[in-house]
């Protein structure tokens, strides 16, 4: 653990950004993947889901992906398609994260029984195959649903967060800063948010990447079983799964989807390398 | 040996509390799908009679002792999709799912340790960028992408195996064959985590002071570096392998998909849908004992290497 | 630094051996092309199945899928042609008496079923027992015109006379119904009829085998073994065909049959389905017969079939394909104009003017239904209609959709199993078992009754006709189309032959030499 400075936790300056090549590249790739993502919310060059006597039509000018079996766009769909994916990859992660965080923070700080129960359980957990987890919960909620598919999702990344949040407060906790400003009576509360969270964000952050990509790749092998997001909204992942159909006939679906798909996740990966590059990891 | 006997039994009481866990979950649903299937014909009666015939009216106690006995003894109950017992429909799915995670777990191990000594050597050179930049684009291609091309590329253009044809486990030869793509599918992103894993712990290794004394003293940095640094970067490299036991057998789900493979994966999507919970609860225990278990045996293979560990959590 | 990189070539080289090496005796310049391309041995054939059995009992099956395979293995007193007649099967022959109240079948001497019992009279009074639910388990999937029979008599062992509570222009039709050994309770794992082939297997959610039967009474088949794979991935259809996991595939898709070039022949039949959105008739909104109607005019037949599958296919109208030309009535097809703007006073009209949502749930195995599906969500989208599909296991949509009937709208394809139009029209009478969709109309009922009664078959014909009226004018349901049914046949596999109902005859398909 670095020295508990009370650095702001995005605190990485220009001087820094300069040198950290992964860091700049992952920023750039996902800035430009997540603007176009963004863009398709509100404008595609097509109506994604227009169909049109052009069917598979390799890519053009007109088509730069080309078109599918129903002469929809592809890269309207895709736009579309990694909109879905990462607003689910997000709510998955807010819903793990946040639970995560809390549970992580409270037990990790205050010990005892409860942080023995929790590492338990969390051990037993991790043990898990994240989407067999997953398929439990969502068989259990019905599957089919959307809803049910961030939830369960969502569930299965809690444990993950809550280990390595907790280990950061259990180390935090017996740092003599913290205990100092205990004594000046601050409350457990505040120790907790305003103390020792800003200084768990470097290894927190790397794990948000990690588990953002890991959502990702979930939502998609989910979609892609026919267990996730269904016709007519579209994911990478169930897209993927359409392309697969059809791939004699037009590979560049499948490779399109899968291209932006990887990229998205290349991307993702470089920032949680360079977070670890700034943490003075020896790489 | 007292070691060994400890962790086998947190092994077995972890599966006690996975499988309570997973069979208290699907019984309270099981029984209602069960009446779900009788669907317009569902008269109090009917639901009576079928309860009665499910066993649901016994305690819970005696309907989880009778089930987890049943691994023992091969009566896991019948599933409700197929009238057949669980264990029969799903013996042989079992022996391909498991093989098939054990073929990618070796073809992780052989490849990821001769790489990660290679790629060791280009810290602080620029094939460091360029090996950091591969190894991340090898993490994040989806296993089920890369088997979709594989499946393509081998099976349908170049014929060298047949999509969607597995001989079956008889014939050993042709099976191995055909699982060989499909575990190179789940292998490249892990081989790919591997390497980053074991290059920084030898690294971290390589920066210790023994090794600097070691190698001013004159020593054949070579041998150093295979003697000892690799030695002491066995440990967690054996304990990193086994926890990624849990992410092989979730790429073993999916890919089975892409491949037309007779496992475990396709059995347990079906039964989901289906609300075949005997089925499902199987699935899951089974699955779930495969990757406790290797979590056990790479500790006690630690134990092995180090016997330091075993006095760790006393 | 050398010898790592010795090993590391070492073990990219064992790596790219085992990759190539292992299956073909570790030869890597002679790639099995030949192997995967044509099958190891002439009499085997794989097909492919979309769906796996979901029951191997005759006469517990729902699926058409299923009888479409274990076509093979059953048999009944007569069964049908490709023509769409009837031949004599286990009858040899028969006479009907002249007040139609009785037949008399003379069983083919020397028939044997598949565990080598003779098939003798006592064995058709059980089975027909069996099936017309009146006796047996409770998952029997009883055939309801076979109560017509009053009384079963055997004077000797190969002779069956049906005694009928009233005559009936269409009881021969409904003995194709399966002949299995008396008193043998193991059909549900170890099914015995006396077709051409018999079973040998299954595998749950992997493979169904069967072998041909060489005491056949009509002749040994000409395969030998015939393996159906169970490809409930749609995905993964086409990789199956393509690397030559499957030699034979029916219902493909056009955009699938086009994929397949070179290897394969692409046959062209008519499926022999009523492919339509089929409407919960008594969930909200659909309970509202200008609901049902604003949906018709909404949805666009012409433009379905030229969008998801490429022109292949013939529009209908009412529950009642083109193959059935006695009964089929093409006015009825454009009862429905394209119209989004009458579709949208007749949804004003019901108290909908913005609208309202719906669920079309699909099976997701099927993926004609599936694309059929997604164009109708883009064309509702027109009148305001915002429609989400629900794809399901098929096994879900059987339990869930139509024996639970718990379903708003769903994309389906509905079959006759039987060659008779009482097979497709009955299903809609109030009462019915399989009414899954909850159609209720009296004068639809009384029809229904009036076609019974009737001894004429011109007379019986016209009543059929006003029932198929009856479901287009109240729009049961959007009637789409019957669809195209292509077969994929690996070049080299003929024999091939189309029914107008849903089977897939293997008795004649056999490899050229």
């Amino acid at each position: 653990m670095s020295a508990l400075t009370r650095a702001s936790p995005f605190g990485m300056n220009r001087e820094m950004m300069k040198r950290n090549y992964y860091l700049c590249a992952g920023l750039a790739l996902t800035g430009v993947l997540a603007a176009v993502t963004l863009v398709g919310f509100f404008w595609t060059p097509y109506d994604s889901a227009a169909m049109s006597a052009d069917k598979f039509l390799p890519p053009c000018a007109a088509h730069i992906f080309g078109t599918d079996n129903f002469g929809r766009d592809i890269f309207s769909r895709v736009m579309e398609g990694a909109g879905t994916s990462f607003m689910i990859a997000l709510s998955t992660i807010v819903i793990g994260a946040s639970g995560g965080i809390v549970l992580g923070a409270v037990t990790g700080y205050f010990g005892g029984l409860a942080d023995e129960i929790l590492i338990r359980v969390g051990d037993a957990l991790t043990a898990f195959p994240s989407i067999l987890l997953a398929l439990v919960v969502i068989s259990l909620l019905g599957p089919g649903k959307p809803v049910n598919l961030v939830i369960s999702l969502g569930l299965v990344f809690i444990p993950g967060f809550a280990r390595v949040t907790r280990a950061a407060y259990a180390e935090a906790r017996e740092i003599n800063y913290v205990k100092s400003v205990r004594l000046m009576g601050a409350s457990h509360a505040r120790i907790m948010l305003v103390h020792i969270l800003p200084n768990t964000a470097p290894v927190l952050l790397s794990a948000l990447t990690i588990g953002f990509n890991n959502a990702v790749l979930a939502e998609a092998s989910m979609s892609y079983l026919g267990i996730g997001v269904t016709p007519p909204d579209a994911s990478l992942g169930y897209m993927l799964s359409e392309a697969q159909s059809v791939f004699g006939r037009a590979p560049w679906y499948a490779l399109s989807t899968g291209g932006v798909m990887i990229l998205f996740l290349f991307g993702v990966g470089l920032i949680g390398e360079g977070l670890r590059v700034r943490e003075g990891e020896i790489l | 040996m007292k070691y060994a006997f400890r962790r086998l039994s947190a092994l077995l009481l972890t599966m006690l509390i996975v499988s309570l866990c997973t069979f208290a979950a699907f019984s309270g649903i099981s029984g209602s799908a069960a009446e779900a299937r009788l669907g317009t014909q569902a008269t109090p009666e009917r639901v009576a009679a079928l309860r009665e015939e499910l066993g649901l009216n016994r305690p819970f106690a005696v309907r989880y002792a009778e089930w987890l006995s049943g691994f023992a003894t091969g009566n896991l109950g019948d599933s409700l999709t197929y009238r057949q017992n669980v264990g029969e429909l799903l013996r042989d799915k079992v022996l391909v799912s498991l093989l098939l995670s054990g073929m990618s777990f070796a073809l992780i191990v052989l490849c990821s340790i001769p790489l990660s000594l290679l790629v060791v050597r280009w810290a602080g050179t620029s094939l460091d960028v360029a090996h950091t930049l591969w190894n991340q684009f090898c993490m994040s291609v989806p296993p089920f992408f890369t088997g979709l091309l594989l499946s393509w590329v081998f099976g349908v253009a170049l014929h060298w195996f047949t999509p969607g044809a597995f001989p079956g486990l008889s014939r050993t030869g042709e099976a191995l064959h055909f699982l060989l793509f499909p575990a190179v599918a789940i292998a490249i992103p892990r081989i790919a985590m591997t390497v980053r894993m074991l290059r920084g712990t030898l690294l971290r290794e390589l920066n210790r002071d023994y090794v600097r004394t070691a190698i001013s003293r004159g020593s054949d940095r070579n041998s150093v570096l295979r003697r000892h640094v690799l030695k002491n970067a066995l440990t967690p490299a054996v304990a990193f392998l086994a926890q990624m036991m849990a992410e092989i057998v979730a790429g073993v789900i999916v890919v089975e998909q892409v491949f037309g493979i007779p496992g475990l994966g396709r059995m347990l999507v079906v039964s989901i849908s289906n609300r075949d919970y005997p089925v499902v609860q199987a699935i899951v225990v089974i699955l779930a004992f495969w990757v406790v278990a290797s979590n056990t045996a790479a500790d006690l293979i630690n134990v092995r290497i180090d016997p330091r560990l075993a006095l760790r959590d006393e | 630094m050398k010898r790592t990189l010795l090993a590391l070539f070492l073990g990219a080289a064992l790596f790219c051996g085992l990759l190539t090496g292992c299956g073909s005796g570790g030869n890597p310049s002679a790639p099995n092309e030949q192997e995967a391309a044509s099958p190891a041995l002439a009499d085997e054939l794989y097909v492919g199945i979309a769906q796996d059995l979901d029951s191997l009992d005759p006469h517990k099956m729902v699926a058409a899928g299923t009888k479409e395979i274990m076509f093979n293995v059953f048999e009944g007193l007569v069964k049908p042609a490709p023509s769409g007649d009837l031949l004599p099967a286990l009858a040899e022959n028969w006479t009907i008496s002249e007040d139609r109240l009785a037949y008399t079948f003379h069983l083919r001497p020397g028939v044997k079923f598949h565990n080598g019992a003779i098939v003798t009279a006592p064995d058709v009074v059980y089975s027909l027992e069996r099936v017309s639910g009146a006796s047996g388990a409770a998952d029997i999937v009883a055939v309801d015109a076979l109560s017509n029979i009053a009384a079963m008599e055997t004077p000797d062992e190969m002779t069956v006379i049906l005694r009928l509570a009233e005559p009936s222009n269409e009881f021969l039709s409904y003995l194709t119904a399966a002949v299995i050994p008396a008193d043998y309770d193991e059909q549900d794992i170890a099914p015995v009829g006396t077709g051409p082939f018999r079973f040998v297997s299954r595998t749950a959610q992997e493979s169904v085998v069967l072998e041909r039967f060489d005491d056949y009474w009509g002749g040994a088949a000409a395969l030998k073994t015939v393996t159906c794979r169970v490809i409930e991935n749609a995905d993964s259809i086409m990789m199956s065909l393509q690397s030559g996991a499957v030699d034979l595939f029916a219902h493909l898709t056009i955009t699938q049959a086009q994929q397949l070039t070179g290897d394969f022949a692409i046959e062209q039949g008519a499926m022999n389905l009523v492919q339509a959105l089929y409407l919960n008739n008594a969930v909200e909104p659909f309970n509202d017969v200008r609901v049902r109607q604003a949906l018709c005019y909404a949805v666009d037949k012409e433009s379905i079939i030229d969008l998801a599958f490429d022109g292949f296919g013939f529009p209908i109208g009412s529950s009642m394909y083109p193959a059935f030309t006695k009964y089929f009535d093409n006015e009825l097809t454009d009862y429905y104009p394209h119209d989004t703007s009458k579709a949208k006073e007749l949804l004003a009209a019901a108290g909908y003017p913005d609208g309202f949502s719906m669920t079309i749930t699909v099976p997701s195995n099927y993926q004609p239904h599936l694309d059929t599906a997604q164009v109708l969500v883009e064309q509702l989208k027109e009148i305001g209609v915002r429609a989400e599909i629900l794809p399901v296991e098929w096994e879900t949509w059987l339990n869930e959709t139509y024996i639970g009937r718990n379903f708003e709208s769903t994309v389906i394809g509905v079959d006759a199993s039987t060659m008779t139009a009482r097979a497709l029209l009955e299903r809609f009478t109030s009462t019915a078992g399989n009414n899954f969709i909850n159609y209720n109309n009296e004068a639809y009922d009384n029809l229904f009754k009036q076609a019974q009664s009737c001894t004429n078959d011109d007379e019986q014909t016209e009543v059929y006709r006003a029932m198929e009226r009856n479901l287009t004018e109240n729009a049961a349901n959007v009637y789409i189309q019957d669809m195209a049914d292509l077969l994929a046949v690996r070049h080299g596999l003929t024999g091939v032959r189309f029914y107008p109902i849903y089977v897939l005859d293997l008795y004649g398909i056999h490899w050229e030499s």
